[in-house]
């Protein structure tokens, strides 16, 4: 079934009784030629892209819950391209190209909507580290406008720029950036892979790894075994404990992120906001409720939900901000599994084992790279070959100190990034 | 219609506030929507979607739709629940999400579109063509989404935080909590008592309960009164506990002046509370649930335990004639305490068919009402028994589908609820929360006698893990002991639209058809229909809709699960969360001892870190900043200037090994730094970038004094405090930061030296005190320490003095520096000396540098360990291809060079794949004469002289660059030592 | 969210820096291999589960502390001084 704004009109005439699913739920088969382990949304565009860009359709996503049920469903839905290093600038860069034509691509309104970031910088030594990231997108291609104070006083003027611990400087816009519905992300990638023939499996856990003479040969799940010569681990958040099913030990420490939303508003703030001396951001959503987050709790952590401290931090940040969101309150407050690699960008590799693939290491930014990831994991597990935008994602960097991609600067340190 | 003779507000005390266009009037104690009932009104206000007409549902925190928008201009406060606000004089509050106004909104034109606007439509829609998406149909959904406005303006309002500690946090103040309260308080715990409402005794108060043959609300008041004369009790009314965090840690929220006028000198008007309580109890009560039939959302049908509240807490009926439907025995309560208030039943209709007759009022057992009618308030409903139909007049329709515990803070967390078929709803897990005991309705206890029995356990479960002892006797007061009875009943069977979520207008159909579309997941339901989103969080919802959902996909509830009960259980501003932060109050501020003298100069004090430094020191006919930054430097060059180096960190180390520490920390040796010399050191991570650089001081054979940027002080501290007690725990040595004892100044330039000796008790000489010597001096009388160390490049010394002489030295030495040609210098002349003389900052060492890429590799000593140098020697980071710190000059016809710009080849596109580098530092300098810049290069060492391309598209500037050497001025370091 | 520092007592976490894994106790020899160093500063067991961390009572009495705690329920089982630890390693 196609969707579109005649068939909503067709369908409200006739009692809304022919709508279908927007994917199945199939038995597992004994044997696909590729199955993706994580039923978020990188495993789902993952399938999506192998089953769209590469003919691959006898495949399976085994999720252990419900699809989207991780981070792809608990995040604060910023899309952006707006890396400086190279190696994270080219991949976003195409991850963002992907998002802007998802909504037709996908059949699926996934609400992109480019509406602009905005990165404030409370110094003229930040300053600089703006234009240095600005150019570096000027020069990728994407957009960047350096604002100054009075600049980012016509984009927000709501900003306290009188009585302020760090007085706005100025900014840089990136006019590309913006939000998206994240479920609807996951649900549009299900329900296209799913209609190119791949199988979602839900309540469908992975409990081991088969692995002969050093290549995969299948997976254990709670719903029988399957075999598999191409495996993708695409976990997002239980990263470490597939790896060890197939005796990884990987450079990821798991962190807490809390974000909140507040009961719906009136439109107040446009664009997505960046307060990097306070760590806040915040956007609002089409519903109305202001969204937003701030860093990480610090402590690692599996629980999805944070303690005070941090989120009470958060609050502070944006009221020395915009003190004009003092009475919106705060509605939910929740956290994801964050995966924190060693230097703040993720890994999409094949391992030491034949036939088995990961991708993982997000921190705090995967959501944005949903496209761009699974066509970049779908590539390499079809062809073998690194997809060019994400070639720089390697597991060893770490152990060579080759291709490093630190955009915080803070090191080795997981929980810093 | 007020009703004689009920309620517990103050019938002496009038009060007038203003709905919308038009004043009213209540009584003390009266909170809006009561007194809004007790005028007649029942619209209150609009719902999301449809915009349908609403009333109040409940009658607390829980309410979905009576929403209303309190007070005016930057103060304005949305959203805020009609049921809870407390009226007082000059209360002003509006309705929202409606336009023109309440009566006739044109968004009601939804209501007619439903068919249209169903279960997740827009993911089916709006995507054709494209670019409307962002130009067309979002604006338009934004505009008419969201409930009410903020104001747009600065938050006006105090609001405070604030931290208790207890050994027993008792959560809610209903007959359980009381209990739990006086068993403990009794014992000689410390207690805390939180109840969200403004009247402690929660249902007690709205029932017409008697306990120990008392009134409810009096014995309430008895036991409230009792805990107010203890001392080991802290009574908090209006505070909602929030959440429950690790280690009995609550977060909760005082509302401390909504209930009156106060604004402004200093009165607070929320206080965020951290409690740490080493055990609580739970007794947070149950909410009722409505049950969903054809149009059960019009203003006047409500919760059958709101009726009973608004009749026997406020003595008001919310209709003149009501009719009474529900599952449980509840509904026949509220019958009945209706006609004895005089109020007229117009009929009760039980779903259960083995009832009997319960007053003196029409019963319709086995009974279900299936329809309503009236447009913009209750007219009359519909009732189905035995397959035939027929209306009922009625202006108000309490309903009970049963009660669900309020589990959530059981959950915050993770841990999930327990199935109950006895009482069709989910109960506590033991165990959930460490230290949290549940007591009473939110346990599923629901008679009286039961709730302080429960209470009274429960507080002595506490007790006991506290080590303390109930005191004995005072049994637990006698009271109705009545079971819970009811048959499930949670949507009724027919066409149209019967409601789920009311704010969010999800319906029975919608959720019926996401299961068809196979969001059979709770929480695919949930996200794909927004179920249980709205304001309350599905408090008056969710249970309805797991059990459709559960018969739609043919599983029973407890297998169907419940979405995650998150934080806050009822909203909390940004402002009570966020208190104090708001202006200056987010970091605390560092100044110096030169501060009042810096800014008393007119100089503009910038941020550096928390700190505060003076940018420049303008001197009269100097209109720019340029013109004064340009002098000071030509004043350091020339003839001598002063500086505050104060924010600098520095660290006293002591003992035994403080060499061997220093030998470990930084790349290059200390052991070996001779007594009364300074050395440069460079101090790198674990994993071989640098972390931070500066100098450290030998000052006695165990005894240096360090110092570290100012950036970096705090995570230096860290670092070493990390190293001596975690990798090197055997080493003999204390170290303490300083940062704050010492005032330090660089008094740089050529006549450094003879400003110093007017000013040291003995004068010093190049052979006494030559380049890199340092020691202690008297200045002025004042024991102190003289650096010969140089950021500028200059023939210079830092001074340091015990902090309570910093202002008056720096006075004197700009004074002094004033009197041989120079003066004092800022950050910006700071800034352009260390870029002439090619000096790092945190520019250059942002973190992704490593000494090989500085320039100093040779610097990490091969004679010895130090943290860093094993991963320093990986392969990728000693690679030549590395991007190298280099030295810019502007060579073609545009002479500006920029930070942040890029360098590419000439004649190479400004590509990323052409990238070669970027500018790091630039700074105009008066003593060459062009601009000036530090900067990064691949294989830069290797091209100097080399002509490059500039880019900076941000500034919209390019410029033809030479790489060069990164040290423009002095180059040999003659000037330095000279 | 609560730490028992073994010489301040019972504080609230904001006082107290997070640093990862204890791993960082055990620093390895500088010959001791690339692999073992890439184990000492990138690689994490990461359970989900038992962990045994590494904090400072920063704003306090600035130990190092070596906590085991669970990563999923956040329950704290014990907490030792770093210099101990280390020491009656060494």
């Amino acid at each position: 079934m196609r969707f579109s704004g005649l068939r909503v009109l067709r369908e409200g005439l006739t009692g809304n009784k022919g709508w279908q699913p927007h994917w199945r739920d199939p038995e597992p088969k004994a044997e696909y030629d590729a199955v993706i382990i994580g039923g978020g949304g990188h495993g789902l565009s993952t399938a999506y892209y192998l089953a769209k860009t590469h003919g691959m359709t006898n495949i399976a996503v085994l999720e252990k819950g419900y699809i989207g049920g991780g981070n792809v469903g608990r995040n604060t839905t910023i899309v952006r391209a707006n890396y400086f290093l190279q190696g994270n600038s080219e991949f976003y860069s195409h991850s963002l190209k992907l998002w802007e034509g998802l909504e037709e691509d996908l059949n699926y309104n996934v609400m992109h909507s480019q509406r602009g970031l905005i990165n404030l910088f409370h110094s003229d030594g930040q300053r600089d580290a703006f234009v240095r990231r600005g150019n570096a997108m000027a020069v990728q291609g994407d957009d960047a406008v350096l604002l100054d104070r009075a600049g980012v006083a016509r984009h927000l003027p709501y900003l306290d720029f009188d009585n302020i611990r760090f007085p706005v400087y100025g900014g840089l816009l990136h006019p590309r950036g913006g939000t998206a519905r994240h479920d609807a992300v996951a649900w549009g990638y299900a329900r296209g892979a799913d209609r190119r023939g791949v199988d979602l499996l839900q309540n469908c856990e992975v409990t081991g790894i088969d692995i002969e003479n050093g290549a995969v040969r299948g997976v254990q799940t709670t719903r029988g075994a399957i075999r598999a010569r191409k495996v993708g681990i695409v976990v997002a958040g239980r990263s470490g404990q597939v790896a060890a099913m197939a005796g990884m030990r990987l450079p990821i420490e798991s962190h807490v992120l809390q974000a909140f939303v507040t009961e719906g508003l009136k439109p107040c703030i446009d664009h997505v906001v960046s307060f990097g001396m306070g760590h806040f951001y915040m956007s609002q959503s089409d519903k109305g409720g202001l969204v937003f987050g701030g860093d990480l709790d610090f402590y690692a952590s599996y629980a999805q939900r944070g303690n005070l401290p941090m989120a009470e931090h958060v609050m502070e940040a944006g009221m020395t901000l915009m003190p004009m969101i003092g009475k919106a309150k705060v509605l939910r407050s929740w956290g994801g599994i964050m995966d924190m690699t060693p230097d703040g960008s993720p890994i999409i590799d094949k391992t030491d084992t034949g036939g088995l693939f990961i991708d993982c290491g997000w921190c705090y930014g995967g959501f944005k790279a949903v496209p761009g990831s699974g066509f970049s994991l779908a590539h390499l597990m079809a062809t073998g070959q690194h997809h060019a935008p994400a070639a720089k994602f390697r597991l060893d960097r770490f152990r060579t100190g080759r291709g490093l991609m630190d955009e915080e600067g803070t090191g080795s340190q997981h929980n810093l990034h | 219609m007020r009703v004689d003779g009920k309620g517990l507000i103050d019938r002496d005390r009038a009060v007038s506030f203003r709905f919308n266009d038009r004043y009213y009037t209540g009584f003390a104690g009266d909170t809006v929507a009561s007194a809004l009932l007790a005028n007649g009104v029942r619209l209150m206000g609009r719902s999301f979607k449809y915009h349908r007409p609403r009333g109040v549902l409940t009658a607390g925190s829980e309410e979905p739709n009576a929403l209303v928008t309190v007070g005016q201009g930057a103060a304005q406060d949305p959203n805020v629940r009609a049921t809870v606000q407390e009226i007082y004089r000059g209360l002003a509050v509006r309705s929202q999400n409606a336009w023109p106004s309440l009566r006739l909104d044109a968004m009601e034109v939804n209501d007619f579109a439903w068919p249209f606007l169903g279960a997740g439509f827009y993911y089916k829609t709006f995507m054709w063509p494209r670019a409307f998406w962002e130009r067309v149909y979002e604006p338009v959904i934004r505009r008419a989404a969201g409930l009410g406005g903020l104001s747009g303006r600065h938050n006006p309002d105090a609001y405070e935080k604030a931290f208790a500690f207890c050994d027993l946090l008792v959560i809610g103040a209903g007959p359980a909590g009381l209990m739990a309260a006086l068993t403990a308080a009794r014992a000689g715990a410390d207690v805390i008592l939180a109840d969200e409402d403004s009247l402690m005794g929660g249902r007690l108060n709205a029932e017409t309960y008697r306990v120990d043959g008392q009134a409810g609300p009096d014995w309430a008041a008895e036991a409230v009164a009792e805990l107010a004369g203890l001392p080991n009790v802290r009574l908090m009314p209006r505070t909602t506990v929030t959440g429950a965090y690790d280690q009995g840690t609550f977060g909760a929220l005082e509302r401390v002046n909504h209930h009156t006028g106060r604004r402004g000198g200093g009165a607070v008007l929320e206080c965020f509370w951290r409690i740490v309580a080493r055990q609580s109890v739970l007794a947070a009560g149950a909410l009722e649930r409505p049950v969903a039939f054809r149009d059960n959302d019009r203003p006047g049908i409500m919760t059958a335990g709101a009726v009973r509240a608004y009749l026997n807490r406020w003595g008001v009926s919310p209709g003149a004639r009501v009719a009474v439907f529900g599952n449980n025995d509840d509904a026949h309560r509220t019958a009945q305490d209706l006609i004895e208030a005089g109020v007229e039943v117009a009929a009760l209709i039980d779903s259960r068919e083995d009832v009997a007759q319960s007053g003196d009022y029409k019963t319709y057992a086995g009974a279900h009402v299936c329809g309503s009618s009236g447009r913009q308030g209750l007219r009359r409903i519909t009732v189905r028994r035995a397959g035939r139909e027929f209306q009922v007049e009625a202006d108000c329709l309490a309903m009970s589908g049963g009660w669900n515990p309020t589990v959530h803070l059981t959950c915050h967390l993770n841990r999930r609820p327990t199935w109950s078929d006895e009482i069709q709803s989910f109960v506590p897990t033991p165990g959930a929360v460490p230290g949290m005991t549940a007591a009473g309705a939110c346990n599923g206890v629901f008679s009286t006698a039961g709730c302080l029995k429960d209470g009274a356990d429960a507080a002595r479960t506490a007790l006991k893990a506290l080590g303390l002892r109930p005191r004995r006797g005072g049994g637990v007061p006698d009271a109705d002991d009545t079971a819970y009875r009811l048959q499930p009943l949670w949507a009724v069977p027919g066409k149209g639209r019967a409601w789920l979520d009311f704010q969010n207008d999800v319906t029975v159909k919608d959720v019926k058809q996401a299961a068809v579309e196979n969001f059979r997941s709770v929480e695919h339901m949930k996200r794909y229909t927004t179920q249980g989103m709205a304001t309350d969080q599905g408090k008056n919802s969710n249970m309805a809709a797991l059990a459709v959902l559960a018969d739609a996909t043919g599983q029973g509830i407890a297998q169907t699960g419940t979405t995650t009960f998150r934080p806050p259980y009822s909203p909390v501003s940004i402002a009570a969360m966020g208190a104090g932060a708001q202006g200056m109050g987010f970091a605390p501020r560092r100044l110096t001892t030169s501060h009042a003298t810096s800014v008393a100069e007119g100089a503009p004090m910038i941020e550096a870190g928390l700190w505060y430094r003076p940018s420049y020191f303008p001197r009269a006919g100097e209109t720019t900043w340029r013109q004064s930054c340009d002098r000071e430097v030509g004043m350091v060059r020339d003839a001598v200037g002063v500086c505050d180096v104060s924010t600098l960190g520095k660290i006293d180390i002591q003992g035994a090994d403080a060499g061997a520490f220093l030998d470990l920390v930084y790349c290059n040796t200390f052991s070996s730094l001779a007594e009364g010399r300074v050395r440069y050191g460079l101090m790198l991570r674990e994993d071989g970038h640098v972390m931070d650089d500066g100098t450290t001081a030998r000052l006695g054979p165990h005894h240096y004094v360090m110092t570290t940027t100012t950036a970096a002080a705090g995570n230096v501290m860290r670092h070493l405090d990390f190293v001596s007690q975690c990798v090197a725990p055997k080493l003999d040595l204390r170290f303490t930061s300083v940062t704050e004892h010492w005032a330090q100044f660089a008094v740089a330039g050529p006549n450094s030296r003879e400003l110093l000796n007017g000013l040291l008790d003995a004068p010093i000489d190049d052979g006494t005190f030559p380049f890199m010597a340092c020691g202690p001096v008297t200045v002025a009388g004042v024991a102190g320490r003289l650096f010969r160390i140089s950021f500028s490049g200059e023939h210079a010394y830092e001074v340091a003095v015990p902090s309570r002489y910093g202002e008056s030295l720096f006075k004197l030495l700009v004074a002094r520096a004033q009197a041989l040609g120079g003066g004092a210098y800022g950050m910006e002349a700071l800034n352009v000396l260390r870029i002439e003389k090619g000096h790092i900052t945190h520019a250059e060492i942002h973190g992704r540098t490593t000494a090989f890429d500085i320039g100093f590799a040779r610097m990490i000593s091969a004679g010895k360990d130090c943290i860093g140098k094993v991963m320093a020697a990986r392969e990728g980071l000693l690679d030549e291809e590395r991007e190298q710190l280099v030295g810019f000059r502007p060579v073609g016809a545009v002479r500006q060079l920029t930070a942040g710009a890029h360098v590419f080849e000439q004649g190479a596109e400004a590509t990323r794949v052409n990238d070669q580098g970027y500018v790091t530092s630039v700074a105009f300098s008066p003593t060459l004469g062009h601009f000036i810049g530090l900067g990064f290069v691949k294989r830069g060492r290797a091209r100097h002289g080399e002509v490059m391309r500039m880019v900076d598209r941000m500034r919209g500037i390019e410029a033809e660059i030479e790489i060069c050497a990164p040290v423009f001025v002095d180059p040999e370091g003659g000037r330095t030592r000279g | 969210m609560r730490l028992t520092c073994p010489i301040c007592g019972d504080r609230d976490r904001r006082e107290f820096y997070y640093q990862g894994d204890a791993v960082a106790l055990d620093r390895p020899d500088g010959g001791a291999g690339a692999e073992t160093w890439d184990g000492y500063v990138h690689l994490r067991d990461n359970p989900a589960g038992r962990t045994r961390d590494l904090w400072q009572h920063e704003a306090g009495c600035g130990a190092w502390i070596v906590v085991l705690r669970d990563t999923v329920s956040h329950e704290v089982f014990g907490v030792e001084l770093a210099m101990s630890v280390g020491e009656a390693g060494a």
